[in-house]
């Protein structure tokens, strides 16, 4: 079970943390693996934290991430890094705005799937899974957006 | 691959209720359930909003009555609120397939207790059913329609937050039913009308109904033995189940998927295989003192797993019988009102007033945390009213007059509307003040419409309940309605007014929630 892959999407309500979890665990599942992913829902108000955990593997049992043992953080807004830190293993590898090139990113609604394109490199899901999750996960009229912010971030 | 899924738990629910022919599906939002409704309408099943729970389960039971198969969701509280027919149904029994969703949760992500409502089940002598991935949401789906068919009685389907919001891999197995068609009434005084001379039969029925299901228990498809490589035997149930195998591969493990009436056997006869047993689950010792009291010999955990959700972490220590006092996250960012939120203002004035304010649950629950602190109470659905009532009969005069209650409109409809009754029947010697926070739709739980939206699930026109028809109706003497994007400012002065005046009132501050109107213009 050591081969599971642990990551945790962290960011505040509005900012897609649970679309981007929703398309990474989309293409993980179609790229064969067994997947889990769980977050706390159903508050509509905006501003609150949110993170959502995607565990993939061959099997996997809990669906969430447990403190100390991600191996994959993604957070999508700078004051949210502090109080999730925690979350990380030691030498898990943190994600943030900061490794993508903000300037470079085609609209800010795309930064999550540009962090998603940062977080790919790092993780053996074929690119063709990735693209088929964006397309299928996000509205037609922004796919293309959201595939040129991907790769932008996949390439940084 | 193609028949393969990734599913949340709730729409696991919602496509298992299509493919077995569901005909109607009713319930009232409440996280983590909302979602299954929300898709099985979405999916093309028949679903509707009712006004409360307790409306949602009797309608289920009418059509579960005429042959049926319903679907019935809530959250854990709804649960509370449907208690009494839930309990009577029990007694009557179905004709057709009846399944109660309870969704319970654990650590309150969003909700005022924890209580566990595997409690209801045992008490309400329903047979229950827990799914622990959305897999098995939704066989579990499927076979409890088939149980509640062949046993004639309702099932509970307990699940909890995080089955209902985790998305896992679901394999649908079963071919997609076309619907059922030889819907009938069949007349039968004896098992339908619940007047003492029936029920004490009734209640012997299913009795004899719970022992022979006890006994078919015992070789269910829902319990699963995995053998394991130490000593240690785990019995264990829903989530739990995938946390206890995680933490502890090797055991051997029970897993138990209906867990009212129990299989006492097959514990047994488990838990003799081991020099270890114990058991794993979260909330109450629900599973540990009925196998307990049935004199099988396991272990539990300490009382502060009580509290709160499991987790890998909290299993590992309960398997190392630890109880040491755990590190508690830090806390994150609270939600906010939106920008824009048609509340703020309303909170804005009764801060400014110095009111007392008996408030309710909602998005304006949220008038209670900075800058605002200005909602004092919050107990249950409806209680906004009530307890506002209770507290004009008691306080002193010019403490009395200060109280103003506050309420939601989809609060109201579900359970609002029997204070203001209370209110002009048993009026306080002050009079009350109500104000109704009319934002048009049931937002904090995402958005659902409701009868005094005048939309159905789907956000088609429906009949609009309006509210200040429903006030005037009961009696209040003074009704406004104040449009709070035109007049903001009136709000305080219609307060203002109202507070000195020793009548019965009722405002309502009315402006649609920003999100909805971003929902909307989507649509
Ligand atoms: C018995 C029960 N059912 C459901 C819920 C979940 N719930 C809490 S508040 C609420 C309704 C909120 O709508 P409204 O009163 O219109 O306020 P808004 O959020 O729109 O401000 C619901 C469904 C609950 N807490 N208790
Ligand atoms: S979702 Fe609507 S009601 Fe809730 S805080 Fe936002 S604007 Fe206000």
């Amino acid at each position: 079970m050591n081969d599971t892959i642990n990551i945790v999407i962290a960011g505040i309500g509005g900012q897609g943390v649970i679309k981007a979890s929703d398309i990474l665990s989309e293409a993980a599942f179609t790229a064969g693996y067994d997947v889990k992913k769980s977050e706390i829902h159903g508050m509509s108000q905006r501003g609150g934290s949110v993170t959502s955990d995607v565990r993939f593997a061959k099997k996997v049992f809990s669906p969430t991430v447990p403190p100390g043992e991600a191996d994959f953080l993604v957070v999508l807004a700078d004051d949210q890094v502090e109080i999730n830190c925690h979350l990380l293993k030691k030498g898990g590898k943190l994600i943030t705005s900061k490794d993508i090139d903000l300037s470079k990113i085609p609209n800010p609604k795309t930064l999550n799937t540009a962090l998603l394109g940062a977080l790919s490199s790092f993780i053996g899901i074929p690119l063709k899974n990735w693209e088929e999750a964006i397309r299928k996960l996000l509205p037609p009229k922004s796919t293309d957006m959201n595939i040129e912010a991907f790769n932008m971030g996949r390439k940084q | 691959m193609t028949n393969k899924f990734l599913l949340s738990g709730n729409e696991a629910v919602a496509e298992a209720s299509l493919d077995a022919g569901v005909s109607l599906g009713t319930g009232y939002p409440g996280t983590p359930s909302t979602e299954i409704l929300e898709h099985f309408a979405e999916i093309g099943g028949k679903a509707q909003w009712s006004p409360n729970e307790k409306v949602a389960l009797e309608v289920g039971v009418g059509a579960a009555y005429g042959k049926a198969r319903a679907i019935v969701t809530m959250k854990h509280v709804g649960l509370n609120v449907a208690a009494d027919p839930f309990f009577t149904a029990a007694y009557t029994g179905v004709d057709g397939g009846l399944v109660i969703v309870s969704a319970d949760d654990p650590g309150m992500s969003s909700s005022q207790n924890e209580q566990d409502n595997r409690h209801l089940a045992e008490a309400a002598e329903i047979p229950m059913l827990e799914p622990s991935d959305s897999q098995e949401a939704y066989d579990f789906t499927v076979k409890g329609f088939e149980l509640s068919e062949k046993w004639k009685i309702p099932v509970l389907l307990r699940m909890t937050t995080r089955i209902c919001h985790s998305k896992t891999i679901v394999e649908k197995k079963i071919r997609p039913s076309k619907g059922y068609s030889n819907l009938k009434f069949v007349k039968d005084l004896r098992g339908k009308v619940m007047i003492p001379s029936n029920a004490r039969p009734a209640h012997l029925r299913l009795r004899e109904k719970i022992a022979e299901l006890a006994e078919f228990n015992e070789e269910s498809f829902f319990n699963k033995v995995e053998k394991g490589l130490i000593d240690t035997g785990i019995i264990t149930s829903g989530i739990s189940y995938q946390y206890a195998k995680e933490a502890e591969p090797d055991a051997g493990i029970l897993k138990l998927g209906m867990t009212y009436p129990l299989p006492f056997d097959k514990i047994r006869s488990f838990a003799g295989k081991y020099k270890r047993c114990i058991v794993i689950e979260e909330g109450d010792p629900y599973l540990f003192k009925s196998i307990m009291a049935a004199g099988i010999e396991v272990e539990g955990k300490h009382d502060i797993f009580r509290l709160g959700e499991l987790n890998l972490k909290r299993v590992r220590k309960i398997l190392a019988g630890e109880n040491t006092s755990e590190e508690i996250p830090p806390c994150g960012k609270a939600p906010q009102l939106c920008p824009g939120c048609p509340h703020k203002t309303v909170y804005e004035a009764l801060k400014k007033l110095g009111c007392t304010v008996p408030g309710d649950i909602g998005c304006y629950s949220l008038g209670t945390l900075p800058p605002y602190e200005a909602m004092d109470t919050l107990l249950c659905m409806g209680a906004g009213i009530t307890v506002g009532l209770g507290l004009r009969h008691i306080l002193p005069e010019e403490k009395a007059m200060k109280v103003v209650s506050v309420i939601g409109d989809s609060t109201f409809i579900h359970s609002g509307i029997t204070g203001l009754v209370d209110m002009v029947y048993n009026r306080p010697p002050t009079g009350h003040v109500v104000i109704i926070l009319d934002n048009n739709t049931t937002a904090m739980t995402g958005l659902q419409e409701h009868p005094g939206s005048g939309r159905d699930i789907m956000h088609n026109p429906s009949h609009q309940v309006k509210i200040e028809d429903i006030s005037r109706a009961i009696g209040i003497e003074n009704v406004d309605v104040v449009d709070m994007l035109k007049n903001p400012e009136e709000i305080e002065k219609i307060i203002t007014k109202r507070l000195s005046e020793k009548k019965t009132s009722v405002i309502i501050a009315r402006r649609p929630c920003v999100l909805s109107v971003k929902l909307k213009a989507k649509i």
